[in-house]
């Protein structure tokens, strides 16, 4: 639950508010201290948690500052921008801004940004961005203009993606509004032109962002109250130039529709954001949070005095000017539990006791302490685990990774055998190196691929997707067929997008094909009959059947028929992960994977046991569970493909005739039913009988 | 084992009646409930959830509050405008008392227990004092306009909140003022209903009154101020019954269609401080009202309409997962409401306000086990016999012979005689009782139905010659001198010369009749006595308790038998001791002394003391015949207990002769089909 804390004012006799407000707000590189700068002359710097300033500086009279003073991380002095182009850069110590670094600049800064971790960013006016560190080496250095005339820029914003700086500022003209994204690395500016949607006459007020995953989401809040979202890819899909984003409504009403300029918006996290405005035409300003995921309101604060329509967030507090103070609320957003609420959450977190579990645990045994609990993808960290783990203490094993390292395929084959014929207490990790290892090396050199050793690696049964994700990708990338079905058959984990992928390959490729004919002997078992078995559907097809005729012989050729069954309809998934990877599957593959279920399913349904031959053969209800998840994620696109026309009419006819058949055979059931009923009428005597018992 | 001619019988057509109130003794670990009938019954949960003691109804007694005060004293008060006090050793009414208030809705025990409190149809609150033997009017407190359905106490003592039709008041107890009226929202999903009643109130240590209203709401007031806090809308009809925790960190209210709610006090996060309430577990064990709640520290007890009271223990507070932390459901009576004439083949059935006399059908055919045979001659109902008066029947009998029934109300006792002439019976009523036969609480007659045993409330046991059409009064063994406690247990030898009698807690005693006097008393078990028999021939007292033990006690050696100590020596079978419901009778095969036959609510055992005890390993219920020689022979060499479960539930079951018997099903379909029709409830797709 998102809360507000009780609000303080910092002191502000040395601060000059006009009516506009404040320049800015910035941390500083310490905790808790923050770089105020106001409209005038004045910079203060605030211990926030004492109340009162630690130091303040001002220019000479006459001059103005231009653009809030910020604090360079690296270095730990401050950088403040006055009369547009002059630079000044000081340290705490310093007293007189007079006297302190200045570096005057060929065009105009509007902002300078900073961040942890990062090198200072100045952005000018027209457009251009620039390291600090390249600017002081040449003050004077020509700046080019990347807006065009007469477009302003309203909003700036400073990201780290990934370590890498993203700059993201919104510019307007003619009332059009502009997004330009600077990859600071990459050099790359992309813009985008934002597009209002229907509601024409609204004018957007004030912007907010942040970045969630590949996307810089900006929130707008507009003139009719309500804020709306842009998502924006922080990297750009084309180079084309002035791409269009729509935006969408994400919040109705939260503030009064008058156009005022005490309106503003911030972004607190993903879910949450604050609003300071008057919620309603008649009502005085409130601070108001919002979670944006359930669309409540979470809590809000009346601010009686009038704000300035401005509203910056660091940390844990919200800063404004109330009044003529500057005024922090602490802004907390505990997060709440359902467990919590419902009182079965006991441990608490700050013992900070890790309690050991009964069983064996697997992660402990590799000696490796685990990561932050709440990892989204703990398949990253299990992965890097294994990593880690490649230095093992048994010599065996050792002996033979560091053969892997250099050896030849054979001489690796050979170790393995050795190793694999005994059995070492630690032998699943073991395993599990010496396959990371010789992944590792297939990564390091595209010519080396050991196919035998990792077929034996597998069929040791100690495996699962999980302890070896590299494996599969790389049979993947070879498109080993032989080895993708074995791993099918032996994984217990396969997430459902390699499913999907195994399947795309299985489908698309034919070259494939003939390789296997010759390599028939590993997949021996079993398909032999299946072999046999289409062979007689062909025979059978050759009869005058006109509508069945197309489908009835199998679209796919045995062997890979055999695999499709045997492994990817056998193997385990969860629809709703299974669903997007299907709709990725090109369209002439759906159709055909369509074509092989609705063979499968007409050789399922032809004799009364439905069952098919063959080992391992997929049941009916796999059969049916897969046409219908395929017909789930691709209807529009399988109704669009003239071949497979004929195909859907065909199965909806037969489907419809097996409807009727059930229907027939629901009616035999309720008949028997009654029988049963009768039975049990039988037990049920009235209200005497008399009846015999036998105890034993 | 035996192979049986069974009459099963179902047209013992009772219906326990409704539950109305549960009031829960923290001290004693015992519930008291009332039904709509004016019955009250005792439960002691600590022995097993037995109903050791009950009170008769009376027809217009409507019971509509119930409590405990301090020193385990019970109290009800009803919609005939009176308190009265409950006497739990003598089993009778201590006083009645009228309150002058016209019906009384609600009272209520003061904290300490000295006090108490009544709610009253004239809109009047008032108090009362305990004394030691009676309770005096104390004071009014501050009129109110409507009738008073609903009090709480606040745990201090200071104040009381009294729920009536559309408002809760909060009352300084000092002053007998109100200093606070809530009113309570009408409102009900958008429509105004004509009233709100807030039928119950929960007044909590830090100020807050928890109301539950008709309305289906149940919200959260702040006495301090007067306003409300917090409105948890949980039901489409309405809400009756609250009871709060001792410790205030959790509670439960029932609702008319059927389900209990619990609401606990638990953190907002996992680490704060903050707690609120919030609704936590819904439970769906009534299908009608749930009239009445009531929290122990372990367990959530409702009861309602429905007859079933249902104790649901919390799983987090139950400390060991043993057969205790299981569901209970307790429909029926823990005592006899059937008796047999072995002779006549005559089943006497007890009702509330009437005796019904069957006599059992017969049949010529034989056959195999689990058939069904014809009958030759279907069961006819013979009589019906309505009582005199508003009080309810205590109990009833009818001769071995089948020639006389006799029945106790609480202020009499009635004797008749029965005369067979062909098919026609013809009853004579046995006019002038003696005086001191004022209500009895267990009657007996003897195995040649020349004696009666009558057990009388004050302790004492009456035996009475019976003669043709006229009786005599032969002696009166007198309780133990200092005790008062009832008997509610008779059991005679068929020999007819030693009577055994128990009560509710001491042990048994065993008097010889002919020469009247006390023979024997067993040691006291901790635990209270459910079924009482003396063997023939042995004169062996086997006696059955509540934990499900069974001793048997050989009378003329005044000890207990080897085979009762070697039983205790090796343990019963768990599954045995986990049955929940508790013996209620016992008999004996006369050919075969070897056999103990007793049942509950869902199995009939014949015990085989010749046979090994079975032991934790081996399987206690085989419902399948043995299949091929070795089988029978294992099986034969197998344990002691032969039990069928084909008969459920199992009201009475007992021996007419060598290879019948007879066995009174009353099945729970039948109960419901009776009650009125529950609240209809929209489910999805109907």
């Amino acid at each position: 639950m998102a809360a507000l804390g009780e609000e303080f004012t910092l002191s502000a006799e040395a601060l000059f508010a006009g009516p506009d407000g404040l320049l800015g707000v910035e941390p500083s590189d310490k905790t808790d201290h923050f770089l105020v700068t106001d409209r005038s002359r004045t910079v203060v710097l605030y211990k926030v948690s004492d109340q009162k300033p630690l130091g303040s500086w001002s220019v000479k009279q006459g001059q103005i500052i231009t653009c809030p003073a910020v604090c360079n991380y690296q270095t730990g002095e401050h950088i403040v921008v006055h009369d547009n182009k002059v630079l000044r850069i000081w340290n705490n110590e310093d007293v007189n801004l007079d006297k302190v670094f200045k570096a005057t600049l060929s065009a105009e800064v509007h902002k300078i940004h900073s961040i942890q971790g990062t090198e200072p960013l100045v952005l000018f006016e027209g457009g251009a961005v620039r390291g600090l560190e390249a600017l002081l080496a040449e003050p004077q250095q020509k700046i080019e203009k990347v807006i065009c005339d007469g477009e302003v820029i309203k909003w700036t914003k400073f990201f780290v993606v990934f370590r890498h700086p993203v700059l993201v500022f919104i510019t307007e003209k003619d009332g059009n509004h502009y997004a330009y994204v600077q990859m600071f690395n990459s050099r790359n500016l992309s813009k985008y032109s934002l597009l209002l949607g229907q509601e024409e006459k609204s004018v957007t007020l004030n912007f907010t962002a942040y970045v969630d995953r590949k996307f810089i989401s900006l929130m707008s809040l507009s003139s009719d109250g309500c804020i709306y979202e842009t998502l924006i890819p922080i990297y750009p899909g084309d180079t084309e130039k002035n791409q269009r984003l729509v935006r969408s409504l994400l919040l109705k009403a939260v503030v009064s529709g008058i156009t005022r300029n005490g309106v503003t918006l911030t972004a607190l996290d993903q879910d949450h954001v604050a609003v300071l405005g008057p919620p309603l035409p008649s009502s005085k300003e409130c601070l108001s949070i919002w979670n944006i995921k359930f669309q409540t309101l979470q809590t809000s604060k009346e601010l009686p005095q009038g704000t300035s329509g401005q509203l910056w967030f660091y940390g844990e507090n919200l800063f404004m000017l109330h009044g003529k103070c500057l005024t922090v609320v602490p802004y907390k957003c505990g997060s709440s539990s359902l467990a919590g609420a419902l009182g079965k959450l006991k441990h608490t977190q700050d013992t900070g006791t890790q309690t050991m579990p009964h069983f064996v645990n697997w992660e402990m045994s590799q000696g490796c302490g685990l990561g932050s609990p709440n990892s989204e993808q703990p398949r990253i960290l299990r992965r890097k685990k294994t990593e880690i783990s490649l230095q093992p203490e048994v010599p065996a094993s050792e002996q033979l990774l560091s053969t892997i390292k250099s050896g030849s395929e054979k001489h690796i084959e050979v170790e393995l055998r050795k190793f694999l014929a005994k059995w070492t207490p630690d032998f699943h990790t073991a395993i599990g190196d010496i396959l990371t290892g010789l992944l590792g090396r297939c990564k390091a050199e595209p010519s080396f691929y050991p196919q035998n050793c990792l077929m034996q690696l597998i069929q040791t049964h100690v495996l699962s997707y999980s302890l070896c994700p590299g494996l599969m990708d790389t049979a993947l990338e070879k498109t080993d067929v032989q080895m993708l079905q074995l791993c099918l058959q032996q994984f217990p984990d396969i997430p459902e997008s390699v499913t999907c992928a195994c399947l795309k390959t299985f489908l698309s490729n034919t070259e494939q094909d003939e390789k296997m004919e010759e390599q028939s002997e590993i997949l021996r078992n079993g398909f032999n009959a299946e072999k046999n078995y289409s062979n007689h559907n062909r025979d059978l097809s050759k009869k005058p059947q006109d509508s069945t005729e197309e489908t009835s012989s199998c679209p796919v050729i045995p062997k890979r028929a055999a695999l499709l069954r045997n492994a990817i309809l056998h193997s385990a998934y969860s629809e709703t992960f299974l669903l997007p990877h299907l709709k990725d599957l090109p369209a002439q593959d759906i159709t055909l994977f369509l074509q092989y279920l609705y063979f499968l399913y007409l050789k399922c349904s032809e004799n009364a046991t439905m069952t098919l031959p063959g080992i391992h053969p997929p049941t009916l209800s796999q059969i049916m569970d897969w046409i219908c998840l395929l017909l789930d994620a691709n209807f529009t696109v399988v109704l669009m493909i003239p071949e497979a026309k004929r195909l859907l009419i065909n199965l909806y006819k037969f489907v419809k005739s097996q409807i009727s058949v059930y229907s027939e055979l629901n009616k035999i059931e309720v008949s028997f039913r009654e029988i049963q009923k009768l039975n049990q009428e039988k037990n049920n005597t009235g209200l005497y009988s008399i009846e015999v018992l036998e105890l034993f | 084992m035996g192979e049986f001619k069974v009459h099963r019988v179902r047209f013992f057509n009772y219906v326990p009646p409704g539950i109305r109130c549960v009031a829960y003794n923290n001290q004693s670990n015992r519930l008291a409930v009332s039904r709509t009938d004016g019955t009250v019954e005792i439960y002691n949960l600590s022995a097993n959830y037995f109903q050791e003691k009950f009170f008769p109804g009376h027809e217009s007694r409507a019971t509509e509050a119930l409590c405990w005060a301090e020193g385990q004293r019970l109290f009800s008060a009803g919609l005939n405008g009176e308190i009265l006090e409950y006497d739990l050793q003598a089993l009778n009414i201590k006083y009645a008392m009228d309150a002058f208030g016209g019906p009384i809705w609600s009272m209520i025990a003061s904290p300490s227990g000295s006090q108490l409190l009544v709610g009253c149809e004239d809109g009047s609150v008032k108090l009362f004092q305990i004394t030691p033997d009676k309770i005096q009017f104390e004071r009014n407190f501050d009129p109110q306009k409507s009738r008073v359905l609903s009090l709480s106490w606040h745990p201090s003592g200071t104040h009381i909140a009294a729920g009536s039709i559309d408002y809760i008041s909060v009352f300084d107890v000092k002053s007998g003022s109100a200093i606070h009226k809530m009113i309570v929202d009408r409102q009900y999903m958008g429509v105004s209903k004509r009233k709100c009643i807030v039928w119950g109130v929960a007044f909590l240590s830090d100020g807050t009154v928890i109301s539950v209203d008709s309305a289906g709401k149940v919200q959260f007031w702040d006495s301090a101020t007067g306003t409300l806090v917090k409105s948890h809308l949980i039901a489409n009809a309405d809400v009756q019954s609250i009871a709060v925790a001792d410790q205030e960190d959790s509670f439960v209210v029932g609702t008319a269609e059927g389900t209990v709610f619990h609401f606990q006090l638990v953190s907002v996060t996992s680490n704060s401080t903050e707690k609120q309430w919030v609704r936590t577990k819904p439970f769906q064990h009534h299908t009608h009202d749930v009239r009445t709640v009531a929290h122990s520290p372990t367990a959530l007890i409702s009861g309602g309409t429905d007859t079933h009271l249902v104790i649901r223990p919390l799983m987090e507070k139950v400390e060991v997962k043993n057969y205790d932390a299981a569901l209970r459901k307790i429909t029926f009576p823990h005592r006899r409401l059937i008796s047999c004439s072995r002779k006549r083949q005559l089943l006497l059935f007890q009702f509330a306000h009437h005796l019904e006399l069957w006599r059992l059908g017969s049949t010529a055919a034989t056959g195999k086990n689990g058939d069904i045979l014809p009958l030759s001659k279907n069961a006819d109902h013979l009589l019906h016999l309505k009582t005199k008066g508003p009080e309810n029947i205590i109990c009833s009998s009818i001769s071995p012979c089948g020639s006389w029934i006799a029945y106790s109300t609480a202020s009499r006792v009635f004797l008749y005689r029965l005369n067979y002439e062909h098919d026609n019976i013809s009853l004579q009523r046995i006019s002038k009782m003696p005086a001191f036969l004022r209500s009895a609480l267990q009657i007996l007659f003897s195995e040649d139905s020349t004696k009666l045993f009558v057990a009388s409330n004050q302790g004492s046991l009456h035996i009475i010659r019976l003669l043709e059409g006229s009786f005599k009064h032969l002696h009166t063994f007198q309780p133990q001198s200092g005790t008062v406690e009832a008997m509610c247990l008779l059991a005679v030898s068929p020999d007819g010369n030693w009577l055994a009698a128990s009560g509710t807690s001491a042990g048994v005693h065993v008097y010889n009749v002919k020469h009247l006097k006390l023979h024997c008393t067993v040691p006291a078990y901790n635990f209270p006595v459910t079924a009482l028999a003396i063997a023939p021939n042995t004169n062996n007292l086997v006696i059955a308790h509540s934990d499900q033990q069974v001793f048997e006690y050989s009378i003329p050696d005044k000890q207990y038998t080897e085979w009762s100590r070697n039983v205790q020596k090796q343990g019963f079978h768990h599954l045995w001791l986990q049955r929940d419901t508790p013996i209620t009778h016992i008999s004996f095969h006369p050919k075969r002394p070897m056999h103990i036959l007793l049942h509950d609510a869902y199995m009939f055992c014949i015990i085989d003391k010749s046979l090994p005890l079975p032991n934790d390993k081996t399987v206690l219920y085989n419902p399948l015949p043995p299949t091929n020689e070795s089988d029978v022979f294992r099986r034969r060499t197998g344990h002691a207990f032969k039990i069928s479960k084909i008969y459920k539930p199992l009201l009475f079951m007992d021996l007419l002769d060598e290879g019948t018997l007879v066995a009174v099903e009353r099945p729970l379909d039948d109960i419901i089909a009776q009650l009125p029709p529950p609240i209809k409830k929209k489910k999805f797709g109907t």
